[in-house]
């Protein structure tokens, strides 16, 4: 099965994707690799002011799969002021990478093909910079997330599999990255593993980064009034969980992927 | 009339009430000053924490832990549940009206998901929940002061609200008014809330939320305290009799309105809507609206089980709704007799009774089964075990009502299974009422009972479970039986 599914993910790289950095063997080329999307509409699924109307997204790269703690720990290995001991408080909270045995150890509760979590927006904002790439906005991560708007039936049934993901209790282990179906630009895990951080993750409320940014209309019912689409339960956990997050925030159930440019 | 003081008295008289009552307002004021401070007291539902004894504010810590679990639902039923504390309904919180309420609310680092609370007793943007939404393995802290008296609900805000709600996010908080409330013998906690789960009601297994069922208002589960039998058998609300119980009932929603009714029981006082008035008095159903709650009061006089219902009857029947209240005590035959004879009643016509009677139950309509028992063929064989299991969840689904929980019946209405002869001496008989039901008079232990045992709309496997638990439960003993004698039957 998971043959397949290399075989199929090794086809749309040799379409999509650029020449990833480091392609020694196989997998890890797999692993590293980016899919070209072409962009489009985006209807925000939430704004304060009501300007609900359509953004365009321009053409991007997006990761195929989610940053793992093998990847990660090439970075801190690179990079030794983000290992554990070393970081800075403010750039990453007390629980920044505390599923590792040591910094530059995975250890038994880290499996290296699992999406690395723990980790702060700072931390994941510094590895995308480490690559050349930066993190994808809540626009294009949104774009890539959202189900198509071809068959309302299909979208019905993966928001219910993606909410059913939500309600469902997590694994303190993620699970490994790229074992499921990918999407239909050919995508793995955007949902099913871990919650991903973006780069403008509480931008879209009043305060801002780093503020007392949950002042907002979301919470309390209001949130309802200024939706596009009040009936995704799914994409109102997912905002409502971005928009009590704080940039030094290290959770076990969030990670992240990279993006970049198409020119 | 001669006046009681001169003039000049009373001028006197007026100024030194004048300085009483400054003096008293300084007193008061003073009096409300925040004194020294203290941990909350949490309870589980249907516990209370012990009546506020200060005649002063204090700040008031509370430590909550938000905590997704999976526990039961029903019988062989479990559901993720987001809880404040552990448990559906969250826990009990008791303050003083103008107590300082220092709030940490932590969100267990296992959680999914982002959590906060908006308490209904709070003055201030979002009843709070705007300054505590609450990451995985996060605390958040924030304060306020209770400056209305009254019951309150608190839930979690955050979006989709509804759908946080609908999973076990709520719990009463009680704000006490400075002169306290009056003393009871017995206080307790009850919420009425809705699942809505993908299964419908008693289907087995970890159940999913069902979003479209929520949206439609349509719940498998309507439930007192979390789970259905929360408030049946050893778990019941207990008291006795000449005893006052004080009820702080409150309904989660996230959709229905209760209409809350305590079988046999007159509610002496009711604060409608969990307010700090005794609105009303001498009720016998009363409104709870969803996020509302209400304060109900009454002195037990005559020993007994009494029954909460949501009288919305259906929900109590078929989703779960029911909770009970026993009584002990001696008997009052002045107020309440039992029953004092059991006559033969013809009414006017026989005719028109004749014609009652074939069209009762227990007659031809074999409809609902058919595609049921076409499934079966296909089921594997029950081993003992778990053909007593599964009797033991059909018998409490659809016989208990009638036939008590330990199979005694209703004295002179319906008749006992427990150490039944009639139900012992012919299987195949057994196996055909459960089928189709029965009408008419029975001679049960050498009692007659002449009533009316609908058909049950069961397949053919749930009738060999529960005939083979009622006939070696309740001191029977027999043999199992199979689904082919239930086949055998049926074909007859």
């Amino acid at each position: 099965m998971k043959v397949i599914y290399v075989v199929f993910a090794l086809l749309i790289t040799a379409s999509n994707v650029m020449t990833a950095k480091d392609n020694k063997d196989q997998f890890s080329h797999q692993k590293s690799s980016m899919v070209l999307v072409k962009g489009g509409r985006y209807i925000p699924f939430w704004k304060d002011d009501k300007s609900l109307v359509p953004v365009k997204v321009k053409p991007f790269y997006m990761d195929a799969f989610p940053v793992t703690n093998a990847e990660f720990l090439k970075f801190v290995k690179a990079n030794p002021a983000w290992q554990r001991s070393k970081v800075k408080r403010i750039f990453a909270g007390s629980t920044y990478l505390r599923h590792w045995k040591d910094d530059l150890e995975l250890g038994p509760g880290a499996t290296p093909n699992s999406p690395v979590t723990n980790v702060s927006w700072f931390a994941a904002k510094a590895y995308a910079e480490w690559k050349g790439k930066r993190l994808p906005t809540v626009a294009e991560w949104e774009f890539v997330a959202l189900p198509g708007a071809k068959s309302s039936l299909r979208d019905k049934m993966l928001n219910q599999k993606i909410l059913e993901w939500y309600l469902t209790p997590k694994p303190q282990r993620a699970g490994t990255v790229g074992v499921g179906k990918p999407d239909r630009f050919g995508i793995y895990d955007m949902h099913g593993l871990v919650f991903e951080w973006v780069d403008d993750f509480n931008g879209i409320i009043a305060g801002g980064l780093g503020g007392d940014g949950n002042e907002s209309g979301l919470f309390c019912g209001s949130g309802v009034v200024n939706s596009s689409d009040p009936a995704n339960y799914a994409a109102f956990l997912r905002f409502a969980f971005r928009n009590g997050l704080k940039a030094d925030y290290a959770l076990y159930d969030l990670g992240f992927r990279c993006a970049k440019d198409a020119n | 009339m001669r006046p009681f003081l001169n003039e000049t008295g009373r001028i006197i008289a007026a100024f030194a009430f004048i300085l009483v009552l400054f003096f008293a307002g300084c007193g008061n004021e003073k009096s409300e000053e925040i004194k020294g401070e203290e941990n909350a007291i949490l309870t589980d539902a249907p516990y209370v924490p012990p009546p506020i004894t200060r005649d002063y504010p204090t700040k008031v810590i509370v430590n909550l832990e938000v905590k997704e679990v999976v526990s039961r639902l029903a019988d062989g039923v479990t559901y993720n549940k987001w809880t404040f504390g552990g448990k559906v309904p969250g826990k009990f919180i008791r303050v003083r009206e103008g107590d300082l309420v220092e709030f940490h609310l932590h969100n267990h680092p296992g959680s999914t998901m982002l959590h906060n609370i908006d308490l209904h007793a709070v003055t201030g943007p979002g009843g709070g929940a705007e300054s505590s939404n609450t990451a995985p393995g996060h605390t958040s802290v924030f304060s306020f002061k209770v400056l209305n008296p009254g019951l309150y609900v608190y839930h979690c805000a955050t979006p989709p609200v509804g759908l946080h709600i609908a999973n076990g996010m709520y719990g009463l908080i009680l704000v006490e008014p400075k002169e306290g409330l009056p003393r009871v013998d017995r206080e307790y906690y009850v919420m009425q809330s809705e699942f809505y789960t993908q299964g419908n009601f008693g289907d087995p297994g970890l159940q999913m939320f069902d979003m479209q069922k929520a949206v439609d208002e349509n719940p498998s589960y309507v439930v007192f305290n979390g789970e259905v039998g929360s408030l049946l058998g050893d778990r019941a609300l207990k008291a006795g009799v000449g005893q006052t119980v004080r009820l702080f009932i409150g309904d989660g929603g996230p959709n229905l309105v209760s209409s809350f009714h305590l079988i046999g029981e007159i509610f002496d006082e009711v604060h409608m809507q969990g307010g700090s008035l005794v609105t009303q008095k001498n009720v016998g159903t009363t409104l709870i609206p969803a996020g509302g709650t209400s304060i109900l009061q009454f002195k037990l006089e005559v020993p007994g089980t009494y029954t909460l219902v949501d009288h919305s009857y259906f929900r109590a029947q078929s989703k779960g709704c029911v909770g009970k209240l026993v009584v002990e005590g001696a008997e009052n035959k002045t107020i309440y007799s039992g029953k004092q004879s059991d006559e033969i009643y013809l009414g006017s016509t026989e005719k028109e009774e004749g014609n009652i009677q074939q069209a009762a139950p227990g007659g031809n309509i074999p409809v609902g089964n058919e595609p049921v028992s076409g499934k079966q063929g296909g089921a594997t064989p029950m081993d003992a075990k778990s053909l007593m299991a599964t009797g033991q969840q059909v018998f409490a689904q659809n016989c208990v009502s009638c036939h008590q929980t330990n199979g005694q019946g209703i004295p002179n209405v319906f008749p006992p299974l427990a150490k039944s002869d009639f139900l012992m001496a012919d299987k195949e008989r057994s196996i055909r009422i459960a089928m189709h039901g029965l009408t008419g008079p029975v001679t049960v232990n050498g009692k007659t009972y002449n009533n009316t045992m609908p058909q049950l709309s069961l397949t053919d496997q749930q009738i060999a479970a529960v005939v083979s638990y009622i006939r070696n439960s309740f001191g029977n003993k027999g043999d199992m039986v199979s689904v082919e004698e239930v086949k055998r039957v049926r074909g007859k």
